[in-house]
């Protein structure tokens, strides 16, 4: 039995009588990867947001490690205690990084915080392999780098702190298909090599069913299903899940059958 | 960023569009500061050195701008009054920037009541006619330059702190705000060291702009006797001490010093808005 | 069957760049046919679409032609323009919230093509535009709405309802579902295809998803680096890529039917457009690149057995099926 190094119970989250995020639980073991499917409007992504600190959860709690990080830390301890439990990659690698840095002072910037009076150099070519860049890209500013590298830089941002989780909001969903299977397959090499946990917030079931373990598909704020990725994909249990199937665009595809099942629904 | 600078009606018409205005202007701006910081070295006489034969005399080969009232040396005085009417502007600006910056990423990043604290006073301000203050602050206080360039500059904060707010609202939502703040950087190390950079370049076109209000402010301020001591060059000073020169239709050494002032202002305004075009695009 | 667009050796060149954005594109959409133009960001795809209404990028210059029902756009008088984007030729864009004016009412923004540009009657141009919404499944209360007020599904019907107010032959769907959710997505395809089937449009459809260009067009176009790779009957080249880069690309989507684990990613990424390309544009990032490969680029030509088809690949014969490149 694999320790649990996440888990959230209960959450709720209202904006003016709009239920986002209407019940949420949640439990993500050390080393797995959990998948969080939804459309617009879901609650998945306020649910990430809850998770990492970003936003407040009107009831419910968020554990790491079995300690409560529900409520925001106050002092510097805590902070960074907390950015060391989870961290975060956003959608869009063209707004996550500030334009003015270039690429090694934005991971010298975190190391400095987290880990004063160490080798920070080493230690950020190593990040940088790590994620497939070179002393070039550390020279370069933000503008001078591909959609795709820029995400490598976020992820190696991320990864600077030694997080237990990293929560990845549509982290892939912004680029091209051949880059995204770049970042997808190094998102797994990282896995396999550190162990670290993934939460993985997407619209596109494919990548989910590439990149996870198990799955929660969410609608209207709620959890619909959940279960093994490859269970719940092969055999839908909730007719939405199925619609979201369904949805996917193969050859042969009725898309007037898709919109009538949508309504119905 | 869309935000542009604010500028007084009159003014906000001229536009930069056209390439050698803005040379012209820059060019302007660079000649005023290279006479002011040269003055004692290049000013062919002491500023107030009386020859009261030669007063009121036009322009000749020793007295190039001609002779005033009080037989000063009409370009000596110039020359040397760029010092002071730069200095007092210099001193508003460097003072209202310095202040409406805070005031601004405090009130856009703690938002809540402290943001409705610090917004609506400098609206209090804004309401408050700046040159009021400064009448009111120096009636007080005597003469001298301090007490109006305190006044301009609490005056000419609402400008700087109304424009830093809303530029660091917009950055604030931008995602690597939130990713700094993910990584665990407290609310301060991500305002000093990506927000205020962020929004630097266009807050000091905001500024230099202000630079050309604060010195005609201060030049009328001075025009009225309340700015600068009575023997100081000045440019304001010289229109006021020109006045009876031009009944007796001298009108030189009142004129000039105007011109003088017309055409910094004029400058300032068009290198400020020109640098905040140029921002604008580079952000784009 | 009568060709609504026909698009011949066009090529498009942009100051400062060393080579031509889009090197020689022939492309043709006939009447009531769905054609669908699959291309990742900076192939062209875009711009090939957008130069069908003469929108072209500023100081480019083009040689080849581009002809929208016999005529070429690329040599057309400003008022002969406004007459194509009008009646002739339509244009969907990818997000429509910002594409519609925000302040303006849904019924301005329908009519005012027609009334400022054709000269329709208001009276008129209201009765077309409530007719136009009931074809795309909308109301007639949806004209005094603001954009602000619809959801995006809607406010993409109410972009393809602006299309159609003008009776055109032909729709250009730039990305037209990539702003919406996977389940609204199929519900503006339905409607895409049965407008198709009522009006008697040509629609060309443009976007990076080859699995949707597959699932809803009869034929489809792939470009890479301003050149078309390959064309072919949607479910042939879907079943069995003729050239490497599409089987790359089939390759390393992700599916939710596929197993776990590691993508057939394509290594690199595409040459950018200050570099000069000698020989064929996919070459540096190919399996199965020869010598000739970087010195020669590849005709389009016809697959053989197949007429249909046709590859723009040296070792079409060495990839194999849906496995892609056997390297």
């Amino acid at each position: 039995m694999r320790k649990t190094v996440l888990e959230v119970l209960g959450l709720h989250r209202s904006y003016g009588g709009v239920r986002a995020v209407d019940d949420v639980s949640l439990t993500l073991a050390e080393g797995r990867s959990l998948g969080i499917v939804g459309e617009s409007g879901s609650g998945k992504t306020t649910t990430a947001r809850i998770i990492v600190g970003l936003e407040r959860a009107d009831s419910g709690r968020v554990l790491v490690h079995r300690r409560d990080r529900t409520e925001r830390g106050r002092g510097r301890a805590d902070r960074l205690a907390r950015a060391r439990e989870v961290q975060m990659v956003f959608q869009d690698p063209y707004l996550s990084l500030d334009p003015r840095m270039p690429v090694a002072t934005v991971l010298r910037e975190t190391l400095r915080l987290h880990f004063p009076g160490t080798d920070h150099e080493r230690r950020i070519a190593e990040l940088l392999d790590q994620v497939g860049l070179g002393p070039r890209e550390a020279a370069a500013l933000p503008r001078q780098l591909s959609g795709g590298q820029r995400q490598r830089v976020a992820i190696a941002r991320a990864l600077a702190v030694e997080p237990a989780v990293l929560v990845l909001d549509e982290a892939v969903a912004a680029l091209d298909v051949s880059v995204q299977a770049q970042i997808l397959n190094l998102l797994a090499d990282i896995r396999a090599a550190t162990g670290i946990g993934y939460l993985f917030i997407t619209h596109d079931l494919g990548v989910v069913r590439c990149v996870t373990d198990e799955v929660v598909v969410m609608r209207r704020g709620r959890i619909v299903e959940s279960g093994p990725t490859a269970e719940v994909l092969a055999r839908p249990r909730h007719p939405y899940t199925r619609l979201l199937l369904d949805s996917v665009p193969v050859p042969g595809w009725d898309p007037r059958r898709i919109a009538a099942a949508r309504r119905a629904l | 960023m869309s935000t542009t600078v604010l500028r007084r009606p009159g003014l906000a018409r001229i536009r930069t569009t056209r390439a050698p205005l803005q040379h012209l202007c820059l060019g302007f701006v660079a000649l005023v500061v290279l006479a002011a910081v040269l003055a004692p070295w290049i000013a062919p006489y002491d500023p107030n050195r009386i020859e009261l034969g030669n007063a009121l005399a036009g322009p000749s080969a020793d007295h190039l701008l001609g002779v005033d009232a009080s037989g000063r040396d009409t370009l000596a005085r110039l020359l040397t009054g760029a010092r002071t009417s730069l200095l007092g502007p210099l001193g508003v600006v460097a003072f209202s920037t310095l202040a409406g910056v805070a005031v601004g990423v405090t009130a856009a990043w703690r938002g809540g009541w402290l943001d409705s604290v610090l917004s609506r006073s400098t609206e209090l301000v804004f309401a408050f006619p700046g040159m009021l203050l400064a009448i009111l602050i120096v009636s007080v206080y005597g003469e001298g330059l301090l007490a109006p360039v305190i006044a301009l500059a609490i005056a000419y904060l609402p400008y700087v702190s109304r424009l830093t707010r809303s530029l660091v609202l917009a950055e604030r939502g931008r995602p690597y705000v939130e990713a700094y703040q993910v990584q665990g950087h407290s609310g301060l190390q991500i305002c000093l060291r990506h927000v205020i950079p962020a929004v630097t370049p266009v807050v000091l076109a905001q500024s230099t702009v202000n630079f050309g209000y604060a010195l005609i402010d201060l030049a009328g301020l001075s025009f009225l006797g309340l700015g600068v001591p009575a023997l100081t060059p000045d440019w304001g000073r010289m229109v006021f001490d020109g006045q009876s020169a031009v009944q007796h239709g001298y009108p030189l050494s009142a004129v000039l010093p105007c011109a003088a002032v017309v055409l910094t202002v004029v400058a300032f305004n068009v290198v400020g808005e020109r640098w905040a075009d140029q921002v604008a695009r580079r952000d784009r | 069957m009568t060709t609504t667009l026909d698009i011949r050796a066009y090529h498009l060149r942009l100051p400062d760049t060393a080579r031509p954005v889009l090197a020689g594109v022939d492309l043709t959409v006939d009447a009531r046919e769905t054609v669908a133009l699959v291309g990742e960001s900076g192939s062209g795809k875009s711009l090939t679409s957008r130069s069908v209404l003469g929108l072209l990028p500023h100081g480019a210059t083009t040689g080849g032609t581009v002809e929208v029902d016999g005529e070429d756009v690329l040599t057309m008088t400003p008022d002969r323009l406004r007459r194509l984007r009008t009646s002739t030729a339509a244009m969907i864009f990818q997000d429509p919230r910002a594409a519609i004016n925000p302040l303006r009412r849904i019924g301005d923004f329908l009519t005012e093509s027609l009334r400022l540009n054709a000269g329709t009657g208001a009276r008129a141009a209201t009765d077309r535009a409530v007719e136009m919404l009931e074809a795309v499944g909308l109301s007639a209360a949806v004209l005094r709405r603001h954009p602000g007020q619809l959801s995006g599904g809607m406010l993409q019907r109410v972009m393809i309802a602006a299309a159609l107010m003008g009776d055109p032959a032909l729709i250009l769907a730039d990305e037209p579902t990539t702003a919406l959710d996977v389940t609204t997505q199929a519900e503006v395809v339905a409607l895409l295809g049965d407008l198709r089937e009522r009006f008697g449009t040509g629609l060309l459809f443009v976007t990076h998803d080859l699995g949707l260009a597959a699932a809803i067009s009869d034929r489809v176009y792939v470009m890479y680096a301003g050149r078309i790779a390959e064309t072919g009957p949607a479910a042939a080249l879907f079943e069995r890529p003729r050239h490497p880069y599409t089987a790359a690309l089939l390759n390393s989507t992700p599916r939710p039917d596929a197993p776990q684990g590691r993508l057939a990613a394509i290594e690199g990424r595409p040459p950018g457009l200050r570099e000069d390309l000698t020989g064929c544009s996919f070459a540096a990032r190919c399996p199965l690149a020869t010598y000739l490969c970087s010195q020669q680029a590849p005709e389009l030509l016809p697959v053989a057995g197949e007429p249909a088809r046709r590859t723009a690949c040296h070792h079409t014969d060495r990839i194999g099926t849906r496995g892609g490149a056997d390297a």
